[in-house]
């Protein structure tokens, strides 16, 4: 038996993350199955714990970096930088969902585990160096969104949104696996490096081949970040999903899938990086477009989140057309800031919706200042940063965004990305109108103080914003470190 | 001989693959896909995959498919209503796969090299073992964290599907 089958012991830490994360998942399930109603309280707590020792898994694994398991997968700063993304966001969402499961009478330790096997997805997605690890990877992450988005299976909203983000997700899959097809076919292999030295060779295949390949690809990666033209599912699966997951959704699986993308196209398609840049470039300036002007026009917050979501993965897509270490350095640390900022907005209104989620129209925001200073304060801080203020973290992240693409002489949609960034601002100012300027109409219903967990979650979120607003470079410069070349 | 063989499967796959989509009753549709997999099964074998034609048979042809006419008969599902859209959808559907089936048809004929062109049976490696090696050595953490892509699966079913137990 020849010894290479067994991994050394430095290759199972470098998988420490995805060990813990699935352990705690079975853990939650079966003490699901075994302990009393009472004692189920302790999965919240529980599911932060395997949160946290996965974040020192992801960081002890940074220890030893390479590749691992005939380089299925390779940790490295970049990898590492999204595995840390992603799990303090997973913590987050566990913050954010312990109240409002309570409220809304659906307290299960599923949700918890499927909130941890979903991380353990987007981690696999990070560190993935493999075209099959990475559809692994991303189906694990996608599943066990469509099953979040419908876990309050008895509200229609729930069960609308899961359904649509199954079929249409299901659909946008089968697009990758073809374009994965497609390159195994033509270079041989599925190891990102591999493919990278078949398309740089003498004897590379033909670019048309190559092309229609990449774009199959792109058109999966591009409904998980919900570019357009494939952004359709994004407003009603985030307004139809419970809040809490809506706010997990519209962050952590899209920041694990911008990581593939970026290690793909910059891995294995850079030698071609000329040919698929203007297709990211007309993609990126159609998401900025639609997101901005489509927020516009909404009156329910969650569907206008969703929107403004869609032109903040345009704002990414800028970065990734820039095609430079640099820009993936300001797509990394965009994917962070906007991480903290856009999750921050969605606990706000998830606090705010009060239970069965009556009130998530831009007007039940009214007078939100009067009756509750600090929720008020806070939402003003991640709106300003979702418009790009100075100090908070969505001002660096547009800033060294547009820096990027301005290195890769993309000044036309530097323009048209600035230009969409002051659209943008009026509708974020305008809850802000309506928080500040607008007293509630009638005698509202009273707003109940926030959860420990819920101000875990939202003052948590702020100071992030905050943090990396005022010292960008303890993030930046890790970043810059860790991009791909 | 092989291409004979070749031509044959091919066109009942396709002609199956068509039979499905134009069916209107679910069982019919279900049958046809019998008919793709079983051809599908004979094209991997002709190709030199043993292994995969046979998991083919066993697996799609057999287990999935009695999965499928199970759902169906339990669900109880009758026959297709024939929407308002149904009237155009052909018209402009049918062009638009014609489109994209020609355009690939053509990129594929022009820029694909003559060197590498598949031969029939000239692949060597798709016998159990071959599959069995390359699984637990090159492939072993794609295998395992399948697990956990089944275990969610699982899971999700039983959240969506279970009754309240008050």
């Amino acid at each position: 038996m020849p010894a290479s089958y067994f991994p050394a012991p430095a290759e199972y830490l470098r998988v420490l993350p995805e060990i813990v994360l699935t352990l705690f998942g079975v853990a939650i399930l079966f003490f699901e199955a075994v302990l009393s109603e009472a004692r189920k309280r302790i999965f919240p707590p529980l599911a932060a714990a395997g949160l946290g020792a996965a974040l020192a898994g992801s960081i002890l694994a940074y220890g030893s970096p390479g590749a691992a398991f005939h380089g299925m997968i390779l940790v490295d700063g970049f990898a590492t930088f999204f595995r840390v993304l992603v799990i303090v966001v997973g913590l987050l969402a566990v913050f954010a969902s312990s109240e409002y499961l309570r409220r809304e009478n659906h307290p299960g330790g599923e949700f918890y585990a499927l909130i941890l096997f979903s991380v353990a997805g987007q981690s696999v997605m990070a560190s993935a160096n493999e075209l099959i690890v990475i559809f692994i990877g991303l189906e694990i992450s996608s599943i066990a969104s469509y099953i979040l988005a419908g876990y309050l299976r008895d509200d229609p909203r729930n069960s609308e949104a899961a359904l649509k983000y199954f079929l249409l997700g299901s659909f946008a899959t089968a697009f990758l696996l073809y374009g994965v097809a497609w390159i195994y076919g033509l270079t041989g292999s599925t190891n990102l490096e591999a493919i990278r030295r078949a398309l740089s060779g003498g004897g590379a295949p033909p670019l048309m081949l190559t092309g229609a390949a990449a774009a199959l690809m792109f058109v999966g990666f591009g409904f998980k970040i919900s570019a357009a033209p494939f952004q359709i599912w994004a407003p009603d699966v985030y307004q139809g999903a419970p809040a809490p997951v809506s706010a997990f959704l519209s962050v952590g699986p899209k920041a694990a899938a911008f990581a593939i993308l970026i290690r793909t196209y910059q891995t294995a398609f850079g030698p071609v990086a000329g040919d698929w840049q203007p297709l990211v470039w007309a993609c990126a300036l159609a998401t900025m477009v639609v997101g901005n002007f489509a927020a516009i026009q909404q009156s329910n917050i969650k569907r206008m989140l969703a929107y403004s979501s869609i032109a903040h993965a345009g704002y990414v897509l800028i970065a990734v057309a820039a095609a430079s270490q640099i820009g993936a350095a300001a797509a990394m640390f965009y994917l962070a800031a906007y991480a903290f900022t856009n999750f921050g907005a969605f606990a706000v209104v998830t606090h705010v919706a009060r239970k069965g989620e009556r009130y998530v129209k831009i007007d039940d925001f009214a007078g939100l200042a009067q009756r509750q200073p600090a929720m008020a304060a806070m939402l003003t801080i991640f709106l300003l940063s979702l418009i790009g203020v100075p100090l908070t973290g969505g001002f660096c992240g547009k800033f060294y965004i547009f820096k990027a693409a301005l290195d890769s002489n993309l000044v036309w949609l530097t323009v048209l990305g600035l230009l969409n960034s002051a659209v943008a601002a009026y509708y974020y100012l305008r809850v802000l109108v309506v928080m500040y300027m607008k007293d509630a109409d009638g005698p509202a219903e009273p707003l109940p103080a926030a959860g420990t967990g819920m101000k875990l979650a939202v003052y948590g979120s702020a100071a992030a914003t905050l943090l990396l607003g005022i010292f960008p470079g303890l993030v930046l410069e890790f970043a810059s470190r860790a991009a791909l070349k | 001989m092989d291409s004979i063989l070749f031509l044959i499967f091919a066109a009942i796959a396709v002609g199956c693959g068509l039979n499905l989509v134009l069916q209107t009753h679910p069982i019919s549709s279900a049958l046809s896909l019998v008919g793709v997999m079983g051809s599908l099964a004979v094209l991997y074998l002709l190709l030199g995959g043993e292994f995969i034609a046979m998991a083919q048979l066993i697996v799609y042809a057999g287990a999935i498919m009695v999965l499928f006419i199970f759902v169906i008969m339990l669900l109880n599902a009758g026959g297709e209503r024939r929407g308002r859209k149904r009237l155009w959808a052909p018209w402009a559907g049918a062009p638009m796969v014609a489109a994209i089936i020609g355009i690939g048809a053509y990129l594929i004929q022009r820029a694909a090299p003559r060197t590498a062109e598949v031969t029939f049976g000239a692949f060597q490696h798709g016998n159990p073992s071959d599959i069995g090696t390359n699984l637990f050595e090159n492939y072993v953490l794609p295998f395992e964290i399948t697990s956990i892509l089944i275990l969610i699966a699982i899971v999700g079913a039983i959240v969506l599907a279970r009754k309240e137990i008050e």
